[in-house]
């Protein structure tokens, strides 16, 4: 589905003397099927903008669509229904839960969709035996390496098959290899039709082939070229 | 319909493991939860046996207890009173009762006299408590001696010791004929301490004793339903009074809830967000956070409410009974009949579970509200 | 009166109930005033939030509301022993003018309740919460109601004097003493049979008739309530005597005893949520045109009419069960 963003601002703080604005005026399309890219330094808006893509925060002005339906102006509860099927999210510190399993880590997405257990673990041995985790589904997360714990963050992502994935930063804790591995995955889950965004400013994510768009932002508006 | 059983499912499972995860946090919460439920429902289950006990062994009392009162203090009766209330419809037995107090300087202690005339003792035989037994250490065939009024003293062979399953009333009795009663409390033939009557129709009681205090106007009816209605009273009084008394623990408790529901550490507040960003609705984090209190707060129930249980009735509620036993020497040792009811374990769910549900919505719901977006800040 | 533990417990309730929708009803002022769901401002995602913790607070408290129901009359059943000519609820609630009122009161919440809760879950599932200020706006009028039960039921303790000669089911529920309660005794068994069965019929097939046909919902609401009334003058009226199998014992709680097989919960649980639910449909139906309501109007009351009508035909069924199988016989006598 086409993503559109019209003239969307966000505020901070709003009406106190710290009032700050974030995002102060965006439109843009993401083309489906596209592997699109947040390019911009810390504190440009790339992550405020990005979580309002991804229907974890609304704007305070402007307009979002998701192919016909308007997501701005929607509640947080069907916000967060709208989500979870329609987009995965890979973040910075993978954020993995720790002290609970690999496999619990990556079903928990789905826990709230009540599916039946059986079908669920299914889904989540698929997803780990294709990016090489099964024989890790049992352990602690915390025994994982930083490449794996990617690759469980990016399991848990596609959980609920959604379109679209979200990455924000993912490559800041990895080092340059395991950087270029992870762009080899996105290029793989590109060609599956999915539609992945991503916010860097790491060359290695802006500057690979793999990258169809590459978008820049600088305080909170798009740059230009 | 069977998405949301399953989903509660899911949430029940996160929220184990996820209290397994942080055992040391919640097993302090539980600990105090469960002492609290531990207290309250000890005294409920006390008190609420206690008040059986007394209904069962006022049972078999008369239905009316008839005393003459001279000058507002308590009198002996004279006999010829039977033949003075005339008959009354609806009386089917009336007779006169001998029996007092005595204070044995050697164990320190009262006992309560009474004439039994239905047991056949002779003169010299008494009938005595198990707590005297116990006290002064005789058994059946042994000689126990009262100092009568007049400086003599008597000396009774034990022919019983009554059988411990109403220890609580009749642990500190002395039964005797009414010659030996006679001789040491020097009450003249022809008086009694009060006279029973017995009535079959409990709705005639109240017209009978209105007419006794007519014929006999000296006289004051004391009735067995207002001695129940007064235990009953006196019960669940006493059980209110300590109720009271733990209020100020009930409300650290709280607190303390307060506190540890709001008081998350960084972890699970990054968890949260986890949960927010990867597509967890409020709603499903207040469910599961009230999943986690449910939890909580029913084993804290169970475990305080059985533990309550054995200490009450198989260990004789070892910590509470000088408080809600009222002092006695002659402490009588008893199982009591163990007693549930559905009033009682609500009242103490309201005393314990309610208050601490009160006191974790707002913090549960200040967690729950975490921006999906903050993981990412 | 107020040191028994029970009683303690039930006035705690009503205290924290009234202060949770107190709570409730000044973040439901803010709402009213300043919702406005096409904002993306500060003020209004944070409105937003207060709609979780207000509807948690209301389904808490009328839970709690409905456990002090039942925790009330189970009170006054045992405290009957205390007081002078009562033998079980009737003579406690007759010990001063309050009894009766807390008890009505109770019921009224209870229902007032569960229909909020019906409301407030149907807004939720309307991505605009179509309903926000109406619901919120019920919300403040239930407060009083709440208010009034804190203070009726206290004034009820307050004013428990044990020397006070009570009349209880034998004197209330008879058919020639005077008062409400006795008229409803009074009432003639045919009258309260034909009107018990007609009432049924009437909401089993209103409610058939809306849960397929997706109209007459108000209507089946009505009937509902009207059943539910004529339930309870009916139980009082005759179905208790054939319980209790004694031609004049007509006490809607001693069937609650375990003496007579805990009839009362088997009758009372299905009337109560069949009633509850009825009116759950009731306040849906009106909906079903907004746009954003109707998908949802359409699957969730008929649902509930469903439930509904199936718990109103257990009690009718359960009813019929304690008339036919008792060996009370008033042939000759009322028919």
């Amino acid at each position: 589905m086409l993503i559109e963003l019209t003239d969307i601002k966000k505020a901070f703080n709003q009406g106190k003397p710290n009032e700050f604005w974030a995002i102060r005026g965006v439109s843009l399309r993401i083309e489906q099927h596209k592997v699109t890219c947040l390019k911009g330094s810390s504190g440009s808006g790339k992550t405020t903008l990005l979580s309002m893509i991804g229907c974890l925060s609304r704007p305070t002005s402007g307009r979002i669509t998701l192919g016909e339906r308007r997501l701005s102006g929607l509640p947080e509860r069907f916000l967060t229904d709208i989500r979870r099927h329609t987009f995965g999210f890979i973040f910075q510190k993978f954020n993995l839960i720790q002290g609970m399993s690999v496999l619990e880590n990556v079903m928990l997405p789905a826990y709230p969709l009540g599916l039946n257990y059986t079908r669920l673990t299914k889904d989540a041995y698929r997803l780990l035996d294709h990016f090489n985790l099964t024989s890790k589904a049992e352990n602690p997360v915390e025994w994982l390496s930083g490449g794996e714990a990617q690759r469980v963050a990016i399991c848990r992502a596609l959980i609920n098959d959604p379109e679209m994935l979200i990455a924000d930063e993912p490559t800041a804790n990895l080092d340059t290899r395991l950087s270029e591995e992870f762009m080899g995955l996105i290029d793989e889950l590109r060609r599956s039709g999915k539609t992945v965004l991503i916010t860097s400013h790491d060359p290695v994510v802006f500057d690979s082939p793999v990258v169809d768009r590459v978008i820049e932002m600088c305080d909170g508006l798009l740059v230009e070229r | 319909m069977i998405d949301l059983i399953r989903k509660q499912r899911y949430l029940i499972d996160f929220t184990l493991s996820s209290l397994l995860r942080r055992k040391g946090k919640n097993l302090g919460l539980l600990l105090v939860y469960t002492l609290i439920v531990f207290m309250l429902a000890s005294i409920m289950l006390f008190t609420h046996a206690l008040r059986q006990e007394a209904g069962m062994v006022l049972q078999s009392a008369p239905e009316i207890i008839l005393q003459r009162m001279v000058a507002g203090r308590h009198a002996l009766v004279p006999a010829d009173y039977l033949e003075k209330m005339g008959s009354l419809r609806g009386v089917t037995d009336k007779k006169g009762r001998l029996w007092g107090y005595f204070y044995d300087p050697t164990v320190k202690a009262n006992y309560t006299m009474m004439v039994d005339e239905a047991r056949g003792l002779t003169a010299m035989e008494v009938v005595i408590g198990a707590g005297i037994a116990r006290a002064k250490g005789i058994g059946i065939g042994d000689y126990i001696s009262f100092r009568a009024y007049d400086g003599d003293a008597f000396s009774f062979q034990v022919k019983e010791i009554i059988n411990p399953v109403t220890e609580l009333v009749s642990s500190d009795l002395v039964l005797m004929s009414e010659r030996a009663y006679r001789a040491t409390f020097g009450v003249p033939d022809g008086y009694f301490t009060d006279i029973v009557l017995k009535v079959r129709n409990p709705r005639e009681v109240r017209k009978i004793a209105e007419k006794l205090s007519m014929r006999l106007p000296d006289t004051r009816p004391i009735l067995r339903e207002e001695i129940l209605r007064t235990y009953d009273s006196i019960f669940s009084w006493r059980q209110g009074i300590v109720f009271v008394l733990l209020a100020g623990a009930i409300l650290a408790f709280v607190i303390f809830a307060w506190d540890k529901a709001s008081g998350l550490s960084a972890e699970e507040k990054r968890e949260i967000g986890i949960l927010k960003a990867v597509g967890w609705e409020t709603a499903d984090v207040l469910r599961m956070k009230f999943w986690e209190g449910a939890v909580i707060s029913l084993s804290a129930f169970i475990l305080g409410y059985l533990s309550a249980y054995a200490h009450v009735f198989y260990g004789s509620a070892t910590l509470f009974e000088p408080v809600l036993k009222g002092w006695a020497v002659l402490y009588p040792e008893f199982q009591l009949t163990p007693f549930i009811d559905g009033l009682q374990v609500a009242t103490l769910f309201f005393f314990t579970v309610f208050p601490y549900i009160v006191a974790t919505i707002i913090p549960i719901w200040k967690a729950s509200i975490t921006d999906p977006d903050a993981v990412m800040r | 009166m107020l040191l028994n533990p029970a009683i303690m417990a039930l006035v705690l309730v009503s205290a924290m109930v009234t202060m949770m929708l107190l709570l409730a009803s000044g973040f439901a002022i803010q709402v009213i005033r300043h919702w406005d769901i096409n904002s993306g401002s500060e003020r209004q995602l944070e409105l937003e939030r207060r709609t979780y913790l207000i509807s948690t607070l209301l389904t808490w408290s009328f839970v709690s509301e409905l456990i002090s129901l039942l925790l009330f009359v189970y009170n006054a059943e045992s405290m009957s022993g205390q007081f002078v000519g009562a033998m079980c609820a009737t003579g406690v609630l007759n010990v001063n003018e309050w009894g009766w009122p807390t008890l009505l009161l109770k019921i009224v919440i209870f229902f007032c309740g569960t229909s909020w809760l019906a409301l407030n879950y149907l807004d939720n599932q309307g991505h605009d919460y179509p309903l926000v200020r109406w619901k919120y706006t019920l919300l403040l009028l239930i407060v009083p109601l709440a208010v009034a039960e804190f203070y009726t039921q206290l004034q009820h303790f307050l004013n428990m004097d044990p020397d006070v000669i009570t009349s209880c089911c034998g004197a209330l529920f008879s058919a020639d003493a005077e008062g409400v309660a006795a008229e409803v005794s009074g009432v003639e068994p045919d009258t309260a049979m034909l009107a018990l069965y007609g009432t049924g019929a009437i909401t089993l097939l209103s409610g058939v008739w809306y849960a397929r046909r997706r109209r007459g919902g108000v209507l089946f609401t009505l009937s509902g309530v009207a059943a539910f009334v004529v339930a309870l003058m009916a139980i009082v009226s005759f179905i208790s005597l054939y319980i209790y199998e004694h031609p004049h014992h007509h006490c809607p709680f001693c069937i609650l005893k375990s003496g007579h097989g805990y009839a009362g919960y088997l009758l009372y649980i299905p009337l109560f949520a069949a009633t509850a639910m009825a009116l759950g449909s009731g306040v849906m139906a009106p909906w079903k045109n907004r746009p954003s309501l109707a998908a949802a109007v359409a699957r969730d009351a008929p649902r509930l009419a469903w439930l509904a009508v199936s718990l109103f035909g257990l009690f009718y069924l359960l009813a019929s069960w304690y008339v036919m199988n008792s060996s009370l016989v008033m042939t000759g006598v009322w028919w």
